[in-house]
């Protein structure tokens, strides 16, 4: 049993209403805000389930958008997002799917546009309590908390990547807590999640990104409270 | 240092000498592989937020995004003030921020989830009631958190705090029977005493349905907060005039789980029975979603 913090009981902090329905679906988006480095210009949120019957009264919709301009779940700014977004000319639009039920009943889609940089979606889920995972990024099967410090490397299935990225950590004295990789078929398209208890230095993901071919390469910062 | 129920922790407490709060804290610490400053603070912070949250709406009233509730918490306060109010004492106080901070979770302002946000209003109701009857200082409202914390804990481990799992008496339930303990301690109770408050205070909101209208933080969520702050307010009172609890904690923690998997998922936050399935109730949910804008 993972251990319960008296935090977990006496928290968390969280613009309301509701731990998932808007703590959650805020820390969904924050996490893809993290990915990419907040290089967002213009965002399409599909909400299912739970979230797409009852998004307005949970204020799902300001939670997700004040996530993607990263807020975190108790920032009160998440109140006026749509306004902020507007500000900062962020594009954004929401897609209500009643029809898809083969799926959590609180999960989002968000499909990224960015500057320079090919547009990337993720499916994120609402667990209960505040607390969510990254399940999909551009269709294949992740998962993902956001507990710890991490890199995601998107790459092509092939051999000899795995062990190029982790020499380059070794070398940098970086240790790793998890390391897990997805991929959708043999020699396609393909995730690795590098998980860290300490910060993954930049120099870290430039040195990886100049002497490896990858499709992308993403680092998250963990929130220290 | 761990603990896994509630006879475990007074063990713990008889044995090291210490009480729930401290207990609770060192577990943080070792365990939790917390420190104590860190620790401290992140009480600290919940402690401020709890405290703007359960005094705003009472000089300015919120009203929720669904449009159900809004402005109880001022009402109540002119009415203490009035001087023709029934209550009096803490339990006025507590009854006037029970109301507030489901205002402010309900119009998406900072709350702190405790142990949810729908039951956010019973924890800061009783600790800021006694706080200001009382005159305690920080430390021991502080150490009412921690203890709240510990019984929240075991729920959470043994039980459930979680509407759609096990009903209201699981959110509102819990967080009165965490509060309950938090009061005994506070007044300078036992760790016995403390456990014996929560479970008496469990065993009288044993049942309790969970059946938001309209599936939204708000009704009647808001007035159940209030009925959770009482509850604790009087097992408190009923613990420290000497009045032991029949059933302990945890055979009561188990109980709850029990009539919790008992209760038909209509009425575990599905919003299709109690008060969510009753005809106004019915009504106010279209009201509301016809605004959704589809």
């Amino acid at each position: 049993m993972a251990f319960i913090s008296v935090f977990d009981v006496i928290g968390p902090n969280m613009v309301g209403p509701s731990s998932s329905h808007t703590a959650g679906a805020a820390s969904i988006a924050l996490l893809v805000h993290k990915m990419t480095g907040g290089n967002i210009e213009k965002v399409k949120f599909t909400l299912y389930g739970s979230f797409a019957r009852t998004y307005r009264g949970h204020g799902t919709d300001k939670a997700l958008l004040g996530g993607i301009m990263g807020f975190e779940a108790d920032d009160v700014r998440i109140r006026d997002s749509f306004r902020l977004a507007d500000e900062k000319g962020l594009e954004y639009e929401f897609e209500i799917n009643t029809e898809e039920t083969d799926v959590h009943p609180n999960t989002v889609d968000i499909e990224i546009t960015r500057r320079d940089a090919p547009p990337i979606s993720v499916r994120g889920e609402s667990l209960g309590g505040g607390a969510c995972e990254l399940t999909r990024i551009n269709g294949v099967k992740i998962r993902l908390r956001g507990e710890y410090h991490a890199l995601i490397i998107s790459h092509q299935d092939r051999p000899g990547i795995i062990a190029a990225v982790t020499n380059i950590l070794s070398v940098l004295d970086i240790n790793i807590a998890y390391l897990r990789v997805y991929r959708e078929s043999k020699g396609g398209q393909a995730f690795m999640i590098i998980e860290s208890d300490e910060e993954i230095p930049d120099k870290a993901v430039n040195k990886i990104k100049k002497s490896i071919s990858l499709d992308d390469i993403m680092s998250i910062k963990r929130q220290e409270v | 240092m761990d603990f896994i129920s509630a006879a475990d922790l007074l063990r713990v407490c008889g044995e090291e000498n210490i009480t729930i709060a401290d207990a609770m804290r060192e577990r943080e610490n070792t365990a939790g592989e917390s420190n104590p400053e860190l620790t401290e603070s992140k009480m600290k912070k919940a402690l401020n937020i709890m405290r703007e949250s359960a005094h705003s709406p009472i000089e300015k009233p919120f009203r929720s995004q669904g449009g159900l509730i809004g402005g109880e918490a001022k009402k109540l306060n002119d009415r203490a003030l009035s001087g023709k109010s029934i209550l009096s004492g803490a339990m006025s106080k507590a009854l006037i921020y029970s109301q507030a901070v489901p205002e402010v979770n309900a119009s998406m302002g900072v709350i702190v989830a405790a142990p949810t946000a729908g039951a956010s209003g019973v924890l800061p109701a009783v600790l800021f009631a006694l706080e200001e009857e009382f005159g305690l200082d920080e430390k021991t409202v502080l150490d009412g958190l921690f203890t709240a914390g510990a019984v929240g804990y075991l729920l959470t481990r043994n039980s459930s705090v979680s509407g759609a799992s096990a009903g209201c008496q699981a959110e509102i339930g819990s967080a009165a029977a965490m509060v309950s303990a938090a009061a005994v301690a506070m007044m300078g109770g036992t760790p016995e005493q403390c456990l014996d408050a929560a479970s008496i205070t469990i065993s009288n909101m044993l049942g309790l349905v969970c059946d938001p209208i309209a599936g939204l933080v708000e009704a009647p969520c808001q007035s159940r907060n209030a009925a959770g702050a009482a509850n604790a307010l009087i097992s408190a009172e009923m613990v420290l005039s000497g009045i032991k609890a029949i059933i302990p904690f945890d055979e009561m923690a188990q109980s709850m789980l029990k009539v919790g998997r008992s209760i038909p998922s209509e009425l575990r936050e599905t919003a299709m029975g109690g008060c969510a399935a009753t005809p106004t109730g019915c009504s106010h949910k279209c009201k509301i979603f016809s605004t959704q804008g589809e």
